[in-house]
Parts: C-alpha cells; sequence; structure tokens
C-alpha cells in the first residue's frame, strides 16, 4: 500500500517537473490576485495589514479551485485513470497519493511564497508567521475537499464554473478559521485555538476526502 | 427495468413490506393518490394560519406589526433545513440499497428545498429592514442559510450537467451526504467568526417568552409547508418517474390508456 503510494506521488512530482509551467501557473495567479488588492481598495498600509489575511487566505482558496480541476484531466485523457480503477490497490490510496503530490506543487509554493506578500501589506514578522502557520496546515484541506470537486466533475462541460459552485461552500469553514487566525492575533486573543480548528478539519478531510473522491471517480468511470 | 417489474409482480404475494413501494411502478400510483390530500391540507393549513397570524395573534410590544412575517420566514427556514436532511437521507438510501427511486425522489426535493431557502432569505431581509434597519447583516444564521442556499444550488447544477441520469444521481448524492456532513461544520464556523466580529449590537434571538397563539399560527404554517413540501415533490417525482421509465411497459400502458391521474 506503501508503495503504490510512493509510486503515484514520484510519478506526479515527476510529471510536473516535466511540465514545470504549470506549477508556476497557479502561484502565479495567486502573486497577481493579491497584488490586485492594494490597486483596488489603496495603499495605506494600516488598512493593507486589516485585510492581509482574508485576501491570502481568498487567493489561496482561488488559486487551489483554479488548478484542482485538471488533477485527474490528463490521467482520463492517456487512460491512466482507468488503469487506477482497475488496480487491485485501493484507490482512496492512489487519490491521496495524488492529492499529496498536487498539494506539494500548488499548495507548498502559495505558504512559501505567503512571507513575500505579507511583507507588501505590511504585517509584522509575527503575524507573518501566524499566516504562514494557518496556510500551512489550510492549504491541505483545501487540495482534499478540491479533489472531491475536481473527480465528479471530471469531463463535463462548465467543469470549471461548477466545480466552484460545488467545493467554495465546503471551503468557507477553513477560511474562517484560517483567516480568523491572524484577526485573533491582531484583537490580542490566542491563536492556538484556530489552528487546533484547522488541524481538526485537515483531519477529517484527510479521513473523508479520499475515500469520496474514489467514490465519485468509480461513478464518473461507470 | 426487468428486474423492476419482476420484483413487483412479487412483492404483493409475499404479504406487506415496505419495499414494496420502492419500485416506480407501484411508487407512481400511490403517489397520485397522496396528492390530493397534501394539496387540500397546504391549502386548509395556509388559510388557518395565515388567519391566526394576521388576525388573531397580538402585535408585537416591540416590533409592532412587522413581525407577523415570522409566520412565513420561520417555516421556510425549517423547511430548507429538513428538506436538505431529507435529500441527504434519499441519497444515502439510494447508494447504499442502490433503489433508483430514491435518487428520483432526491432529485425531486432538491428545488422545493432550494425555494425554501430563498424564501427565507427574502422574507429575512424584509423583516430585518423595519426591525434593525437593514436588510443583510453578517450574522450567522443569515450566512448559513445563504450557504444552504448555495448547496442546493450546487446540487442541482452537478445534476443538470451530468446527461447519464445514473451517473447524475449518484455523483448528486455523494455531493449531497458531504453537504450534509459540512453543514454544523459551516454553521459552528460561521457562528465563531460571528461572534468575532460583531458585537451583540444585532441580536436574532426572539423574545424569551412568545404569546401562545404566535407560537400555534407559526405551527400550523409549518405544517402548511410541510404539505406543500410533500405534494410538490410528489408531483416532481411523478414527472420523474413517467420521464426516466419512459421505455418501460407501465409507462407506456399507463399513457395508452391516458390514465395518468391514477
Amino acid at each position: 500500500m506503501l508503495s503504490v503510494f510512493m509510486a503515484v506521488l514520484r510519478r506526479d512530482l515527476l510529471l510536473a517537473w516535466r511540465r514545470r509551467s504549470d506549477v508556476l501557473t497557479a502561484l502565479g495567479f495567486f502573486l497577481l490576485v493579491t497584488s490586485l488588492f492594494p490597486l483596488g481598495v489603496g495603499p495605506e498600509p494600516d488598512q493593507l495589514a486589516q485585510i492581509a489575511g482574508g485576501v491570502m487566505w481568498v487567493a489561496a482558496l482561488l488559486a487551489t479551485l483554479l488548478s484542482v480541476s485538471r488533477l485527474f484531466e490528463s490521467d482520463e485523457a492517456d487512460g491512466t485513470l482507468e488503469q487506477m480503477l482497475l488496480s487491485v490497490e485501493p484507490l482512496a490510496v492512489i487519490v491521496l497519493a495524488k492529492v499529496c503530490a498536487y498539494w506539494l506543487l500548488t499548495g507548498l509554493p502559495l505558504v512559501l511564497i505567503a512571507p513575500l506578500i505579507a511583507l507588501q501589506f505590511s504585517l509584522t514578522p509575527d503575524e507573518t508567521l501566524i499566516v504562514c502557520a494557518s496556510l500551512l496546515i489550510g492549504t491541505p484541506t483545501l487540495s482534499l475537499l478540491g479533489a472531491i470537486g475536481a473527480s465528479l466533475t471530471l469531463g463535463l462541460r462548465g467543469g470549471g464554473a461548477l466545480i466552484a459552485l460545488l467545493v467554495l461552500p465546503l471551503y468557507i469553514p477553513v477560511l474562517i478559521f484560517g483567516a480568523g487566525a491572524i484577526d485573533r492575533w491582531r484583537a490580542g486573543l490566542e491563536v492556538g485555538s484556530n489552528l487546533a480548528l484547522l488541524a481538526a478539519c485537515l483531519l477529517v478531510a484527510l479521513a473523508v476526502a479520499p475515500v469520496a473522491s474514489a467514490a465519485a471517480l468509480r461513478i464518473a468511470q461507470d | 427495468m426487468s428486474e423492476t417489474q419482476s420484483s413487483a409482480a412479487r412483492a404483493p404475494s409475499s404479504g406487506f413490506s415496505l419495499f414494496y413501494y420502492a419500485s416506480p411502478q407501484t411508487f407512481f400510483p400511490l403517489a397520485g393518490k397522496l396528492l390530493w390530500p397534501c394539496w387540500i391540507a397546504a391549502a386548509l393549513l395556509t388559510l388557518a394560519g395565515l388567519y391566526i397570524g394576521f388576525f388573531v395573534a397580538p402585535t408585537d410590544a416591540t416590533q409592532g406589526d412587522s413581525y407577523r412575517i415570522i409566520f412565513i420566514h420561520v417555516p421556510a427556514a425549517w423547511m430548507s433545513m429538513v428538506v436538505y436532511l431529507a435529500m441527504a437521507f434519499w441519497c444515502a438510501v439510494g447508494l447504499v440499497f442502490n433503489t433508483r427511486l430514491s435518487f428520483m425522489m432526491a432529485t425531486a426535493l432538491a428545488p422545493t428545498g432550494a425555494i425554501w431557502a430563498f424564501v427565507a432569505l427574502w422574507t429575512g431581509a424584509l423583516w430585518g429592514k423595519p426591525t434593525w434597519g437593514t436588510y443583510w447583516v453578517w450574522d450567522a444564521r443569515l450566512t448559513s442559510e445563504l450557504i444552504l442556499f448555495f448547496l442546493y444550488c450546487g446540487y442541482m447544477a452537478l445534476q443538470a450537467a451530468i446527461d447519464d441520469p445514473r451517473r447524475a444521481d449518484r455523483a448528486g448524492a455523494l455531493i449531497a451526504i458531504v453537504g450534509a456532513v459540512n453543514v454544523p461544520i459551516i454553521y459552528f464556523s460561521v457562528k465563531w467568526w460571528n461572534t468575532l466580529h460583531q458585537g451583540a449590537s444585532v441580536s436574532l434571538t426572539a423574545a424569551p417568552t412568545m404569546a401562545t397563539t404566535m407560537l400555534t399560527g407559526m405551527l400550523v404554517m409549518a405544517l402548511a409547508a410541510w404539505a406543500y413540501t410533500i405534494g410538490a415533490a410528489l408531483v416532481r417525482v411523478r414527472a420523474i418517474m413517467i420521464e426516466r421509465e419512459r421505455s418501460t411497459d407501465w409507462v407506456r400502458k399507463l399513457v395508452s390508456n391516458g390514465d395518468s391521474k391514477a
């Protein structure tokens, strides 16, 4: 089971490495969207610092949404997905490996680039640390829930808009806990509870999402 | 299809069973019989409820007459939640027992539930203006009702995007169940978010004591909403059954007899 997990993970990372531009698209989107907000609401540093957490979280949500719809697309196109469905290994493990690879390629870069954006929004080092920590715990949940939407809308017309309608309501708790962490810090409250809730969301998603996504793939390829 | 017919033919001989009505062929006439009682009950209860609401219930001490929208607003909000649970329940039954009728029932319930959620939001906005001075606040209940409306929209949009009814049923069932698991998480997250962002300037909790007539009116209207929901879902499920089973013998017989009311 672990060997199939590692094999799928390695394969997806290798495929992404051979086609690096796909990885950079989501990152570029994240950078661009966050840069639009100061232009839209004005460059006042206090105001920017106040909205920074929410802006970065919403941008991370949208960046995930943008790229997650392609999670199973190339596998379906070249027939790999059918082989995965026929495999004797549990499909949920394969899906989990794919989601892990996807998070390493799109979620982790967002977390790593976040300090730079925090700098642009004139956050203090402490606040930057909290935003990064919340993104680090929260973005895997976004990837896992996104996988459910991606497998449900696989091969459907208008998949992009549809996946937004399906997945964004499910993202709301993560957004609230994630963006709430920095708000609590700024209000002088303790932050650990929000991070713990984010971690709880991640654990629930880890338990449910691979199984649900695998079931959805079987439905899609019936 | 042959499986349905044989099971329907087998069921009467084995006495009464809950699964007897799990086939579209046997459920169709039953739904037709239940239809009129539902409509009549909905009409009578609505008349009674509105009469109590508008003429019997006293004017509220603080809100004046504007509170009377509660007789539509609260039943609508209740129904929007109950219908989502019922929908998720039928989806789960469908996935477990592989019964087509369960999926049809879930599909039939969704638009009614979405309408209730919309009515609850709309009447809530109209009620908010005279009492709080604003149509919308980001209160926990309002926000989660809005998200519930989006969940209905997602379910219906996913089903509409898939041409194969079998895949549409199952994919919709999956997202409905995932949504049902998420509803409590969403509710509490929104509630905590709300307590951080807003003080107690706007409190949605009703007055601690409610006049008995107000409560009666609300309950009668809630029953009317139940009757309407069941009636509307039955009409829709009958249409879905005929459409999906159009190539079967029983639908052909039904249509050729011109006996669609039976």
